[in-house]
């Protein structure tokens, strides 16, 4: 995985669309909150997918630290 | 004869030893810290419940059973209260919630309630938290806000709100909370007490409600590092209802706890633990590092990919875990806390499964610091406890949402389930900062240890607040 070079899509239309996906009903008060959020989780998503991991680094089944 | 000590402020050492030599009986102890109780807890918030009479009942069999010479245990009359997402036999575990209060109460006690009551422990309640877990700050819509002890109008830090704020009051010497991404240490920093996050796997929490599976922890806290070791001890051991309980044996830490610093290699963190935080932050880890002659800085690899990722994982297993609910009764969770759920169901699976993958380096890359060093120290919060309410801070000249923001220093920390002793340090006249002192996994003896020399030089203390 590497780093988005696209900016973010509409998010406002993606809430609402995995809101249906989901089973959710989404107030209209609660879009731009729910979008802050997304923001900053495909930051976090940007951050971690732009470090280079071999195919063969698997995630643990049980973590053990 | 009973001595006349104050034993609604006493110790859990000081306690069991009382209780243990006749000294003092348990319901004397759980008479008066109940009476403190009642007459603290109002300003402070830290009680959800008072399980007043199951905990005379429990005092009264334990005094029999003493005078009947059966050995009454290592935590012998000891008071303690436990963050309401374990269970309590008789309550619904609210988790923080208004959904949850409506649940049948639990049928037994959880896990670490039913051990630490093995060892003579007296449950006295339940105790305040974030809704769910997913909180840094202390505040609950439902249940109202903990009030940090050392400070009314200032956050206790969460979501082991209530845990600290107890601890910090003086109304018990041992509470429970959990850590997810930071939830024992940073009430334990804002409430300037001692708090132990052991290796992932090492506490069951069979009898607890989850938050994220992958990152959820049980640990103690208290106001000395003894007091953490006699409740750790009495609470290890295998447990096949919790999936990722460890199968390694109990590993007592109290008969090393007095062996002092030895060879350790004590580090503080450099890079990404060395900014982002108020001057305070760093100073009190300086202060720590200065006390154990700790000169050497280490980088901690990828910390803030580190962070990232456990943010990832909190945000979709928590979401997952909700779903049902968010579907239901979306209008009854905390908004702060529904809003974030809902994003984290939005999340695409692939984000999330790197952030496992990525998981997995980690703990090699950090495992391999271990082998050069044996401690290494940290901030546990970017700053002191900031004002009830408040929603943003400056950080190295950076506006930043309070809630996202406090755990930027434990989150890579829990984020691999590594031991953490958390130790406050008091820099000045106002509130006091927390120390991450951190170890390699399972050698929480290693955390422990230091943390006691640091509470024996007097340079790490947990005072309670003088409130009445």
């Amino acid at each position: 995985m590497t780093t988005r070079d696209a900016p973010l899509p509409d998010l406002d239309a993606f809430a609402s669309a995995s809101a249906a996906l989901l089973g959710l009903s989404l107030d209209p008060a609660w879009v731009a909150p729910v979008t802050a959020n997304l923001r900053v989780l495909a930051a976090a998503a940007d951050l971690v997918g732009g470090f280079p991991l071999p195919d063969e680094a698997e995630a643990a089944p049980v973590f053990e630290a | 004869m009973e001595q006349s000590t104050d034993w609604s402020r006493a110790e859990a050492g000081s306690i069991a030893a009382g209780v243990g030599q006749g000294r003092v009986r348990a319901r004397t102890v759980i008479e008066a810290a109940l009476a403190r109780i009642a007459r603290i807890d109002p300003a402070i918030n830290a009680f959800t419940d008072v399980t007043a009479d199951r905990a005379l009942a429990a005092a009264d069999a334990l005094d029999a059973r003493t005078a009947a010479g059966t050995p009454p245990g290592p935590l012998a009359g000891v008071p303690f209260a436990v963050k309401n997402l374990i269970d309590c036999a008789g309550l619904p575990t609210r988790a923080g919630s208004k959904i949850n209060r409506e649940r049948a109460p639990a049928g037994r006690d959880g896990a670490l309630v039913r051990r630490l009551e093995a060892a003579g422990a007296i449950l006295v309640g339940a105790l305040n938290m974030g809704e769910y877990a997913y909180d840094f700050t202390g505040e609950n819509v439902h249940d109202g806000d903990s009030r940090n002890p050392h400070g009314a109008g200032h956050m206790t830090g969460g979501s082991s709100s209530g845990s600290g704020g107890a601890i910090a009051a003086g109304l018990v010497p041992l509470t429970l909370g959990s850590d997810t991404n930071g939830s024992i240490r940073v009430p334990s920093a804002f409430c300037g007490c001692f708090g132990l996050k052991p290796t992932y796997g090492r506490l069951t929490r069979a009898g607890s409600f989850p938050f994220v599976n992958s990152l959820d922890h049980l640990g103690p806290m208290a106001r000395s590092v003894a007091d953490l070791a006699l409740a750790y001890d009495a609470m290890q051991g295998l447990d096949p209802d919790d999936a990722v309980a460890t199968a390694r044996p109990a590993e007592p830490v109290l008969p090393g706890l007095d062996s002092g610093l030895g060879d350790l290699r004590i580090a503080v963190a450099g890079g990404y633990f060395a900014r982002g935080g108020d001057p305070e932050a760093f100073a009190a880890v300086q202060v720590v590092a200065r006390a154990l002659s700790a000169t050497r800085v280490v980088e901690i690899p990828e910390a803030a990919r580190a962070r990232a990722a456990a943010y990832l994982i909190t945000a979709a297993e928590g979401a997952a875990l909700h779903l049902d609910r968010l579907r239901t009764r979306p209008e009854d969770f905390d908004p702060a806390v529904r809003d974030r759920l809902i994003a984290g169901a939005m999340l695409p699976a692939p984000f999330v499964e790197r952030a496992q993958r990525f998981r997995r380096w980690y703990r090699g890359a950090v495992a391999d610091l271990f082998a050069d060093v044996d401690v290494i120290l940290a901030p546990s919060t970017p700053c002191r406890a900031p004002p009830r309410g408040q929603t943003h801070f400056t950080l190295d000249g950076v506006s930043l949402p309070v809630r996202a923001n406090i755990g930027v220093f434990t989150q890579p920390i829990s984020f691999i389930g590594l031991p953490v002793a958390a130790v406050p340090v008091w820099l000045d006249g106002g509130l006091p900062l927390g120390v991450q002192v951190i170890a390699a996994p399972w050698r929480e003896d290693v955390a422990l240890r230091v943390a006691r020399v640091l509470e024996r030089l007097g340079t790490v203390r947990a005072p309670i607040a003088e409130l009445v």
